[in-house]
């Protein structure tokens, strides 16, 4: 038996198995705590603590699935090629506004950590949570930050950003797609830009841009910050 | 759909060596998404050769994720120690961004008209 959960079958197979079916609970109650994504990683995390496997085990399977993302990422030149034309069209708001996310979401990160009394560990963790995973480790083992503990918050943030980040974009009267695609792909990279693209091509498009061009002016602007701060 | 993986494969695989050998801090799969953009643009590889690959991919990309976010699962401690400065903090941010980055993107785009 715990060969069995052991093989890749394993967690192939109940992620897959999960997956479909947090989708088809989405899909029938509309319900935004219902995403899919952040459903099946909660079932899983309990099913896996109830019945006592490791997650080394999980992962043998896991890992498997996770190489996909991969070759996905490259996919997403695909939408960003049909809408070239668009995207150009907009090309001066979309870098401002990256950048301009960027920087809010180091400062605010940090900035609210640091008054909550996080240690200085924790405060440097939090810095990259807005951008894709392999940038973001990149980032805190430069900084000095917990470099598991940056790639939870990654999770964390992107789960957040697929469960109300376009909804919180309407009620702060952002309805364009292009607008909705910036701010959820920028603040909360793939995972959201995940959900994005199962609703919005043009959206999930724009989302695909800001997670390499927020990654790449994150990965430039924290060392400038903190040299700016060696020097005060 | 074989040669659609095969060339997402191959663009990611140049991306990654490119990424390694020059040290660079941006990922491979990110460089190899650029390098595919150049690509089409230049016209060097067809949409057609990619579609099928590439829609497959992007309508399950969410599926993907989540084996890393089980993993989080290994630092319950972590986050336990600190909770509140690590999650209002990650929370409330991520707000922040989305407002920022949304409303800049609103205040200088004038060809917003064009797809409300």
């Amino acid at each position: 038996m715990t060969e069995l959960l052991a093989s890749p079958l394993f967690g192939i197979s109940l992620t897959l198995l999960v997956y479909h079916l947090a989708e088809h609970l989405y899909r029938r109650t509309r319900f935004i705590l219902f995403n899919p994504v952040a459903m099946s990683i909660f079932s899983i995390i309990v099913l896996l603590k109830v019945l006592d496997i490791p997650y080394a085990d999980y992962n043998n399977g896991g890992r498997m699935i996770l190489f996909l993302l991969g070759p996905s990422v490259v996919a997403l030149a695909l939408p960003l090629y049909q809408r070239r034309q668009e995207i150009l069209k907009r090309k001066l708001p979309i870098l401002l506004g990256i950048l301009a996310g960027a920087i809010s979401s180091i400062i605010s990160a940090a900035g609210i950590a640091w008054l909550l009394g996080g240690s200085h560990e924790v405060v440097l963790s939090l810095v990259p949570k807005s951008v894709t995973t392999p940038i973001a480790i990149g980032i805190v083992e430069k900084i000095g930050g917990i470099v598991p503990l940056t790639a939870a918050l990654v999770v964390l943030t992107g789960c957040l950003g697929a469960i109300c980040g376009p909804e919180f974009c309407r009620v702060i009267g952002i309805r364009s797609s292009a607008a909705t695609g910036l701010a959820v792909g920028t603040a909360s990279h793939g995972i959201g830009t995940a959900r994005l693209l199962g609703e919005d091509r043009f959206a999930g498009a724009i989302a695909g841009l800001a997670i390499g061009l927020n990654g790449l002016a994150t990965a430039l602007i924290v060392p400038l910050l903190w040299l700016l701060f060696e020097l005060f | 759909m074989l040669q659609g993986l095969v060339l997402l494969l191959v663009f990611q695989f140049v991306g990654e060596g490119l990424s390694s050998w020059f040290g660079l801090p941006i990922p491979g799969n990110v460089i190899g998404m650029a390098l595919m953009l150049l690509a089409l643009v230049r016209g060097w590889v067809k949409v057609e050769w990619l579609q099928d690959a590439a829609e497959l991919l992007l309508s399950y990309m969410a599926l993907f994720f989540v084996p890393a976010g089980v993993g989080v699962m290994l630092y319950f401690d972590l986050i336990g120690r600190e909770w509140l400065p690590i999650v209002a903090g990650t929370l409330l941010s991520t707000f922040v961004v989305m407002a920022v980055t949304g409303w800049t993107e609103k205040l200088l785009d004038r060809a917003e008209g064009a797809d409300d």
